[in-house]
């Protein structure tokens, strides 16, 4: 497998839905090619960042008028 | 006594029977879901806000329709991902056109190739990765997505839903999913990397 065949099945290989074979292929370019090695670690760390960042949550200002607008269309079925 | 937590299916069979507290319920336990789905598909709090609403509404609107054998969440995102790509096709687009996005995405391929070494940045400490101004370049990096690839991504990696079932939100084949979800990763890679490395990615 050269570098462009690796690139395709990267997403699929960090989220370990390869076949063993592939993998195996995977893994021994990996070996050897130190670019294709960044581009795994930083997809992969990519990955977990957008995991790991805090969600957005509701603030309070904006749940009130959710719970209101719902209230108020209850009220007028 | 016993005093459980009810199901999703409880609570709508409640609603159905006109309980207004089990709405009330049933959006407390998924607005923060469908907020944070949201903001990152929107890119702002006041768009965010519109979507809460939309989805919400449209949900009590339409829950006479939904049947208790499907899972209320799936249905919920279908309902919530539908309200966002509505409001953004009403607005101004800032996202990449397919062809400039695809083009960027793959400028990855002769990165890997080329002689001169990428830099790994993927060691970082967390709290450098994660700081206020890296948190704003992720957020921006996801609303330079074209949709089609944005909701795939927030649905998969950002919300944590398995593949199959962001196929079943979508409407989409697996495959399909996959192929969206990597191109949209391999993006903000190359985002990410031009910013912890300065341009060397």
């Amino acid at each position: 497998m050269d570098c462009r065949e690796i690139l395709e099945g990267l997403s699929e290989y960090i989220d370990e839905e390869l076949a063993d074979r592939t993998c195996r292929e995977i893994e021994s370019h990996l070996k050897h090619c130190y670019n294709c090695r960044v581009v795994v670690n930083t997809l992969r760390r990519t990955v977990t960042l957008y995991h790991e960042a805090p969600q957005h949550e509701v603030p309070g200002d904006v749940r009130m008028r959710l719970h209101k607008v719902i209230r108020l269309r209850e009220e007028s079925d | 006594m016993k005093h459980t937590v009810p199901t999703d299916n409880e609570l709508i069979e409640e609603i159905k029977g006109g309980r207004a507290e089990a709405l009330e319920a049933l959006v407390s336990r998924y607005e923060n879901k469908v907020y944070s789905l949201a903001y990152r598909m929107m890119g702002s709090r006041e768009d965010a806000e519109d979507v809460l609403q939309d989805t919400f509404l449209n949900v009590v609107r339409s829950l006479d329709g939904f049947r208790s054998q499907a899972s209320f969440s799936t249905w919920l995102y279908r309902v919530a991902t539908n309200a966002a790509l509505t409001r953004l096709r009403k607005k101004n687009k800032r996202e990449k056109g397919e062809g400039e996005f695809i083009e960027e995405v793959y400028s990855v391929r002769d990165a890997a190739h080329s002689q001169s070494k990428l830099v790994d940045w993927s060691d970082g400490p967390a709290e450098k990765l994660l700081n206020e101004e890296a948190q704003k370049i992720m957020d921006e990096a996801v609303n330079e997505l074209p949709e089609i690839y944005r909701v795939v991504f927030v649905l998969r990696d950002v919300e944590g839903l398995p593949a199959s079932e962001v196929a079943e939100v979508l409407d989409l084949s697996i495959p399909a999913v996959k192929s969206r979800l990597h191109r949209a990763r391999l993006y903000l890679r190359k985002r990410l990397s031009d910013y912890f490395t300065g341009g060397i990615s």
